[in-house]
């Protein structure tokens, strides 16, 4: 993956989807607030409205010198974060034929499948993987986040994986999750971010 | 200076302020809301939400005569329901400063139609500005006041839901304070009747051909020239699309798009080869270029004439070769991932009305806000939504039809369905009122339920009449909903806990019974979200339960029946309401202290 040498000609795109209330919209601002932190141009766009009464939910994040569309158009994301499995695979069609996507090992179930009407689909990890072997990380980030400290981190977790994909250095990480985190939770969710990006790292 | 990363919304209300705007109406709705939330946040303003768009407009006009600059922001259907006082007041002109903000939705994530605001702006010959970003979302708010104020005219900010939610890098200035202008007594000016809106319509028109030179000179206004063999027209967020899907084209970008600048597009259509004008939803760029008898090259492939425009789709109507990830369009094929639509809420005070309506075999005729969800699985109990308030005002029609029914004799399979009108508290302060005065000035019948959760929930939670807080924290009067309405005449109002499943049943039984009048049943609870309501957490005892589903069909998100034969309840998403431990019919659901 060489985001490094892709960012001065074309913006880098991430996309970050899961169900309504798991916190992907305050992900998506930490990782804005990184670019910016780090110089870049940024946009970032999100759904509000009816989405948020637990329904599928995604937000994107755009940086580079310039950026002109908010919106990822499908085989467009260099990096897509699911906070969710099922949500992985149905947004999979938006990652770039050579990106990436960190998947949180965890199954939301749908209304329609609670009442009964539908099946939880199953394979869902072995289809993932056909996306290409280093091309695919799925692991259970409340699990990190609980061991690094709080399990209600998992979102950072998450996005502490995918900074091993992102050009951004180690300071502008901390100095957006400084400016957004409240003090009383922030050592923990830096746990939880560094838990996660030295997970993938060996 | 640096820059601070602000959406739309954030950048439309920081530019009011820069421009010295004292304060803001409006009325909530998606994609428009946080505009208001975050202007009534700065230092010395004051805003606050109005019962509905009308009233909001209204009263900044008033504002605006009294000599301060106004912002007004609502969502584009708003604007149908504003859009009374804004043909007028484009007449009669400003005294200060009047800003109105009309956010679109193409592609409906929030909203029951995609009408384009902008064909507003061309009908009451108002200028209109459409900013492409944040940055320009505050520059244009600041240029909107100084022309507001120079030529004496409201006007209007188009945004679009990727222009809303969308947050850039904006550079923030300080605060300008604006000088009031002075109120003058000018009943000619003022005063809409005949005699003096003739010449003021005339006026309207001269200010036009100042508004055409403005638009011709606007800086928003500007062609950007690259390789001149193709060339393309746009404004917002299509604007973007077309940077994105042809970065070496030339564009002539808009900003003042109402009125067109002619000139311009005329100059600029002649500098290039090919001629594409890029719109989304409504060709609202593209019929203004055909009116100067300019006629552009025809796509490849028509533009989607409905939803939202991107610079794939841009790419695809032009011909280019579109990437495609087929690997995962595969493994999609392989793995049917089942839909997950938005639902009601674990704990959602509406859902009772909802199941007994059901049982009821009810004809619900609808409204719009959360319990419009009502209309999903399982509940699939809401058969209309069309407007806000229209559930009151439908179900009378519903009612006259079928008393002209039995006149004649003659009947239809669903006749003996009870009819209910469905509504929240916030559309019912909004609009529905006026169709109770309407129902009951014209002695109709009916069944109209009002949920009452203390709040406008749909919207992120906003006060209304009812919950009796404002905007900006202050307590004031709570609506007595069953004084009012008794007060309307309305004899039969009952409230009860919206989450007693018999309290609910025996009321909505009676109101069905009571055929010969208005009835009213007031399901009354807070919204759990807004309200975070947490109460004991319900189990199920694996002993008691047969498996019947009779919880999983109420429609809670916390209650599944999936690997195992009997109900689970997931005591993260439970908060308590007991609605599923009244509906079981074999004691099999608990509060989990009483274990
Ligand atoms: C004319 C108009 N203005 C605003 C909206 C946006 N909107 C949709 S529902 C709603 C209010 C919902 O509140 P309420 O009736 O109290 O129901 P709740 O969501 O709380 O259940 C609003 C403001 C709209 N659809 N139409």
């Amino acid at each position: 993956m060489s985001c490094d040498t892709a960012v001065n000609e074309k913006p880098i795109t991430v996309m970050l989807c899961g169900v309504g209330g798991q916190g992907t919209i305050t992900a998506a601002d930490l990782l804005a607030r990184a670019a910016m932190n780090d110089g870049y141009d940024v946009k970032v766009s999100e759904i509000h409205g009816m989405a948020q009464r637990g329904g599928a939910v995604s937000t994107t994040v755009r940086f580079g010198k310039n950026v002109s569309s908010m919106v990822c158009d499908p085989a467009q994301a260099d990096i897509i974060i699911s906070f969710e499995l099922l949500e992985a695979v149905r947004n999979a069609h938006y990652l770039k034929n050579d990106g990436h996507i960190i998947v949180n090992d965890i199954q939301i179930k749908p209304m329609s499948v609670l009442t009964g009407q539908a099946k939880m689909p199953q394979g869902i990890h072995e289809a993932l993987k056909q996306l290409g072997e280093h091309s695919v990380d799925i692991f259970d980030a409340e699990a990190v986040a609980r061991e690094a400290g709080n399990p209600k981190t998992a979102n950072v977790a998450l996005l502490g994986a995918a900074a091993k994909f992102l050009p951004l250095s180690e300071k502008a990480w901390e100095k957006s999750i400084e400016s957004r985190i409240p003090p009383k939770t922030l050592e923990a969710n830096l746990a939880a971010f560094r838990a996660m990006y030295n997970k993938l790292n060996a | 200076m640096s820059k601070i990363l602000l959406s739309g919304n954030e950048a439309i209300a920081r530019g009011a302020w820069e421009a010295g705007c004292d304060a803001g109406f409006g009325y909530p709705g998606t994609p428009s809301t946080e505009t208001l939330e975050s202007f009534s946040k700065l230092e010395g303003v004051y805003a606050e939400w109005a019962i509905n768009e009308k009233v909001a407009l209204e009263s900044a006009i008033g504002f605006s005569m009294a000599g301060h600059r106004a912002l007004v922001t609502m969502k584009h259907v708003g604007v149908n329901v504003a859009s009374d006082p804004l043909m007028s007041i484009a007449y009669a002109g400003v005294n200060g400063g009047l800003v109105i903000l009309a956010a679109d939705d193409p592609g409906m994530f929030s909203s029951q139609n995609e009408q384009d605001s902008r064909v507003y702006a061309e009908f009451a010959k108002i200028p209109l500005f459409e900013p492409a970003d944040s940055e320009e979302a505050l520059e244009m708010t600041k240029a909107a006041f100084e022309l507001s104020e120079k030529l004496k005219t409201i006007v209007m900010i188009r945004s679009t839901v990727r222009i809303s939610h969308t947050k850039t890098l904006v550079e923030t200035h300080d605060r300008q304070a604006a000088q009031p202008v002075p109120y003058q007594t000018s009943i000619p000016d003022w005063v809409m009747m005949p005699a003096y809106a003739r010449p003021k319509r005339l006026e309207s028109d001269k200010r036009f051909a100042e508004l055409e030179e403005c638009s011709e000179t606007s800086l928003f206004n500007h062609a950007e020239i690259r390789d001149t063999s193709i060339g393309f027209i746009a404004s917002g967020a299509c604007y973007q699309y077309v940077r994105e899907a042809f970065p070496e084209a030339s564009t002539l970008k808009l900003g003042m798009t109402h009125p067109l600048p002619e000139s311009k597009i005329r100059a600029f259509a002649d500098s290039v080869d090919e001629l594409y004008v890029v719109d989304e939803a409504y060709p609202y760029l593209l019929k203004g270029v055909r009116a100067f008898g300019i006629e552009p090259t025809p796509w490849t492939s028509p533009l989607p004439a409905a939803f939202e425009m991107s610079a794939m789709l841009l790419k695809e109507s032009y011909g280019s070769p579109i990437e495609q990830n087929t690997t995962a369009l595969e493994l999609q094929k392989q793995v049917a991932v089942p839909p997950r639509p938005p639902a009601l809420c674990a704990g959602c005070p509406h859902r009772v009305a909802f199941n007994e309506l059901k049982r009821m075999k009810a004809i619900v005729l609808g409204d719009i806000g959360c319990y419009t969800l009502g209309a999903l699985a399982p509940l699939t109990t809401l058969e209309s939504a069309i407007d806000m308030g229209a559930s009151v005002s439908m179900g009378h029609g519903f009612e006259v039809a079928r008393e002209l029914e039995s006149k004649a004799g003659v009947s239809q399979s669903t006749s003996n369905r009870p009819v209910f009108s469905i509504i929240g508290d916030s559309t019912f302060a909004h609009s529905g009122l006026s169709g109770v005065v309407s129902t009951v000035y014209n002695a109709g019948v009916g069944n109209i339920v009002i949920l009452d959760n203390r709040t406008t929930a749909m919207t992120g939670g906003q006060g209304n009449p009812i919950s009796g807080k404002t905007l900006q924290g202050r307590q004031t009067n709570e609506l007595d909903l069953p004084k009012v309405l008794k007060a309307i005449g309305v004899e039969d109002v009952v409230q009860v806990d919206a989450h007693n499943v018999k309290a609910v049943r025996e009321a909505l039984k009676a109101a069905a019974n009571n055929k010969d009048k208005l009835s009213v049943v007031i399901c009354q609870a807070p919204c759990v979200v807004e309200y975070r309501i947490h109460n004991t957490v319900r189990v199920v005892d694996a002993e008691a339960c047969r498996g019947c589903g009779t919880c999983t069909r109420i429609g809670c998100p916390a209650i599944s029946m999936y690997d195992t034969n009997i109900a689970e309840i997931n005591d993260k998403l439970c908060n308590g309401c007991s609605q599923c431990e009244q509906y079981c019919p074999f004691n099999a659901i608990h509060s989990k202290e009483g274990e």
